[in-house]
């Protein structure tokens, strides 16, 4: 049994959790305060949840301290390089802490979910990944000697002994024989495996400021989360376009700003292209989005786009989601196009307009909400 | 549930060795049990405050969840827990190497010997090990009975008022105690009040049986009752044991006057050990300086062990560290003792060389640390035996915040000052000292608390969350009286909102 210090653990987990849970839209609107560790971890700084008590201000009271230094100099060690790390004993501090909690994926993800009310998503394809699981749950009358199961052979040999008389409780050596040998066996396991591939393209042309970008780093980053928690094989690949169009790695994409024109079809060109290379739509779930502020070079490209959303992408997308940022330059045309087009309910196409950081969760309840 | 096992063999062995050195020493202790433990558990022990059995509250998840990471990370690590108990049990990490659990026997002893001395726990239980397991037990049973959830509630609105003691109700001696009783049971007799009888020992117990009582006698006395309710004297006198106050007050169920019982009493069987921080770990330090140097090092276990003492005894520019002050205080008392370097004769002494090398050859050093941990805490101690030469070789200095830099800075290093800060840090175990005044303030049955204001502002934004906490058990408006930024001012809260009123 645990130590009943677990359900006290558990039970502050929870209170953590409620906290970042009532707070996500604040944490998603700040975008930088959730800090990945490695792969499935991440760090949510948070306020203290310490128990209020009557307690001194900080600031009036100052304190005491040991040292060199004269009146003036300040304490924080900034000034001292020879300063040594104090040791001592943690002691019972009443300062501000701030408490880092540490969240895996799954559990991040469900808290976005719940306070989102996102629906899971019904992955397609399921018949074509799967992979084939060893696990040891069965029992075998062969097998290597380093998987033999001693009780059960014990036992066996017990139940034969008895069996045959050959039992005696006032001697009661159980000698197993070879036929009595029982061996850990592994049952195979056909385990799904649904695949998913995020294709993000985000428009980098000089109308593009930073806290547009800021919004879709924001953005992309709990999308990802969200679909890290579905899928278990995700891959995710990002496209820059202004007037033509590349494939870039994560770090470029969120930090290139280029000039000059938009052709939004560059970026549809290399995504269709990118699909039929690398990702057949039958095994996988594939989930292009896109943001810009919309503005396109001309009406004839916009035409382009169309086409080729109707045509090859959307065809073998699960779902093509386009996110619009408010900025100050664009005119915000494409929304206006594309809405025309396939109007708002459309079945595998999720507009959204983001206004500012604030608007980040709407948005992201827009995109994943219908559960696709 | 047993997750550490008693020592055997070599550390066994070990326990015995350092045992006769403090039996050598002149230390006298409560008989010593060790045993060892993985480092999850020692983080569990110390996340209860050292017991293996607590109440169910998530503060001690919140604290093992810290102290693991802390652990995980190798930013600290906990050698030793010592329990004041009788018998006194003390962990060892089973990790530590010979030399760590040298130091950690050794310190122990010195622990186990203060407590056992030391006149400030003199009245603590020192079966607390089943108590507060008992108290678990208890307020499991609430849990199932009120609800998990309405119970811890009820908890946390409680540890919010924890720290506000009355150091007095250490003090109550046993012919104390009859006195007051008496007293009370006079008053009882003359103006048909409850009385409220306080025993220490069983304070949650009692408690129990105290409000079913109260209860009771409300149900019969309600009409007279109303009848005083104008004419009633403000409820009680003046007090610091806020919690006691609410037991005995506010109107509350049985259970919830329970739980503040047990809470009660728990928070005042740690006081002591608040109050004594600086002796305390000096003296153990003193000790396990004292056996490990003149008796139980091993020659090839030196540098270890000098490495190990010098991390306990760092100095930090922005806090003290109690077990460097504790132990060069007593070392420093032991050395003017010795020498005699204490007295009329030597303060008024004005030749610098003749007091620097003053020596009556008096040899009193000894016992008079002997003497001083029996009688003195921490403000005590600090009080009658801090000196300027002494905060001069210690390099002390008082920092306070400049808000031109926005930087704490080095205040002054005038002994004086020093003094002055050091006690007002420790007074009231370095909680804001609060009373409560009037029961019955304005004549509305509301609550009014009093800041005893020196000069350190209490942090707004806490005292309003507390005061919302005291609301929820007080059911009545609640006042505290304190001043801030220079001004005399109310804070009020109402239920609703909060109010200041100058």
């Amino acid at each position: 049994m645990d130590h009943p210090i677990k359900r006290d653990h558990a039970r502050f987990r929870k209170i953590v959790k409620g906290k970042i849970r009532d707070n996500l839209r604040k944490y998603v609107s700040q975008g930088s305060q959730i800090i990945p560790k490695g792969t499935d971890k991440f760090t949510v700084p948070m306020p203290s949840i310490d128990i209020p008590r009557f307690r001194f201000g900080d600031k009036s009271q100052g304190g005491m301290g040991q040292g060199q230094g004269q009146a003036g100099d300040p304490v924080d060690g900034k000034e001292d390089p020879n300063g040594q790390p104090g040791q001592g004993e943690a002691g019972e501090g009443e300062g501000n802490k701030e408490l880092d909690v540490e969240l895996s994926l799954e559990e991040l993800a469900r808290i976005l979910g719940e306070e989102l009310e996102l629906p899971n998503i019904e992955p397609k394809g399921k018949k074509s990944l799967h992979s084939v699981v060893d696990r040891y749950t069965n029992i075998g009358t062969t097998g290597p000697d380093s998987l033999r199961h001693l009780r059960r052979t014990y036992k066996q040999a017990l139940r034969r002994q008895i069996a045959t008389d050959a039992y005696d409780p006032e001697n009661p050596a159980v000698i197993p024989i070879r036929r009595d040998f029982r061996y850990r066996a592994a049952d195979v396991k056909v385990e799904m495996q649904n695949a998913a591939v995020v294709i993000y393209m985000m428009d980098v042309s000089g109308s593009m400021g930073d806290e547009q970008k800021e919004i879709v780093r924001t953005e992309s980053f709990w999308i990802n989360l969200w679909l890290k928690s579905q899928y278990k094989d995700i891959e995710i690949r990002y496209i820059i376009h202004d007037a033509t169009a590349k494939e870039v790695d994560e770090h470029t994409f969120f930090r290139t700003r280029e000039s000059g024109g938009t052709l939004i079809s560059s970026a549809y060109n290399l995504c269709k292209e990118i699909i039929e290379k690398d990702y057949n739509p039958n095994e996988w779930n594939i989930y292009p989005f896109h943001f810009s502020d919309g503005d396109n070079w001309s009406a004839d490209d916009t035409k382009l786009c169309l086409d080729l959303l109707d045509k090859v992408i959307l065809p073998v997308s699960n779902v093509f989601c386009y996110g619009q940022v408010e900025s100050r330059y664009g005119s915000g045309q494409f929304y206006k196009d594309l809405t025309a087009k396939y109007g708002t309910g459309a079945e595998k196409l999720i507009l959204s307009k983001i206004k500012n950081k604030e608007g980040i969760l709407d948005s992201i309840k827009e995109f994943l909400g219908k559960g696709k | 549930m047993n997750r550490s096992k008693p020592i055997t063999g070599e550390l066994l062995a070990l326990k015995d060795e350092i045992e006769g050195y403090a039996i050598e020493a002149g230390l006298d202790f409560f008989p010593q049990v060790f045993e060892v433990c993985d480092y999850d558990t020692i983080n569990i022990l110390a996340a209860q405050g050292g017991f293996p059995s607590r109440y169910p509250h998530w503060k001690f998840g919140m604290d093992y969840d810290q102290l693991s990471k802390g652990y995980a990370y190798g930013l600290q690590k906990i050698y030793e827990m010592v329990i004041n108990t009788d018998p006194c049990y003390a962990y060892l990490l089973q990790a530590n190497n010979w030399v760590d659990q040298k130091i950690v026997m050794a310190h122990v002893y010195g622990h186990n010997d203060f407590f056992k001395n030391n006149a400030w726990f003199s009245n603590t239980n020192r079966k607390m090990m089943d108590v507060m397991a008992n108290h678990g037990t208890k307020i499991r049973r609430y849990m199932e009975r009120y609800g998990a959830d309405a119970v811890e509630t009820f908890i946390d609105k409680v540890l919010s008022l924890e720290n506000l003691l009355d150091i007095n109700e250490l003090f109550e001696t046993s012919s104390l105690k009859r006195h007051r009783l008496e007293q009370e049971e006079q008053q009882k007799v003359e103006s048909e009040d409850d009385g409220y009888l306080i025993d220490d020992r069983s304070q949650a117990l009692k408690s129990f049986m105290r409000t079913q009582a109260r209860m009771n006698k409300k149900e019969e006395q309600k009409p007279q009752e109303e009848e005083h309710l104008v004419a009633e004297k403000p409820l009680g006198s003046k007090t610091k044991d806020v919690l006691g106050y609410l037991i005995r007050y506010a109107p509350i169920e049985e259970w919830q006057a329970d739980i503040i019982g047990i809470l009660r009493e728990e928070a005042y069987y740690f006081l002591p050990q608040r109050m004594t921080k600086i002796m305390n770990e000096g003296w153990a330090s003193y000790w396990h300086s004292s056996i490990m140097t003149r008796k139980a090092l091993d020659a090839s276990e030196i540098v270890d062990f000098a490495d190990k003492h010098a991390g306990v005894m760092a100095m930090s520019r922005q806090n003290i560290n109690p077990y460097k002050v504790g132990i060069e205080l007593l070392r420093d008392i032991e050395y003017r003792w010795d020498r005699g370097m204490f007295g009329k004769e030597y303060n008024e002494c004005t030749d610098m060389k003749e007091k620097l090398h003053w020596d009556r050859k008096l040899g009193k050093g000894r016992e008079k640390i002997f003497e001083v941990r029996k009688s003195h805490n921490d403000i005590s101690f600090i009080d009658e035996f801090l000196t300027p030469d002494f905060c001069d070789r210690q390099q002390l200095f008082t920092y306070k915040y400049n808000p031109r830099t926005g930087r704490f800075e080095i205040d002054s290093k005038d002994f004086q000052a020093i003094k002055q800060k050091l006690l007002s840090q420790l007074t009231n175990f370095g909680q804001p000292i609060i009373e409560v005044e009037d029961g019955n303030y304005g004549n509305r049955k509301e609550l009014l608390l009093n800041h005893v204001h020196y000069g350190v502002d209490l942090d707004v934004n806490f005292a309003n969350e507390t005061l919302r906490n005291l609301y929820s058990i007080w059911r009545r408006p609640v006042n505290l009286k304190t001043k801030y930024e220079e001004k005399e001012v109310i804070f009020h809260f109402d239920g609703r909102e909060f109010k200041t009123q100058h």
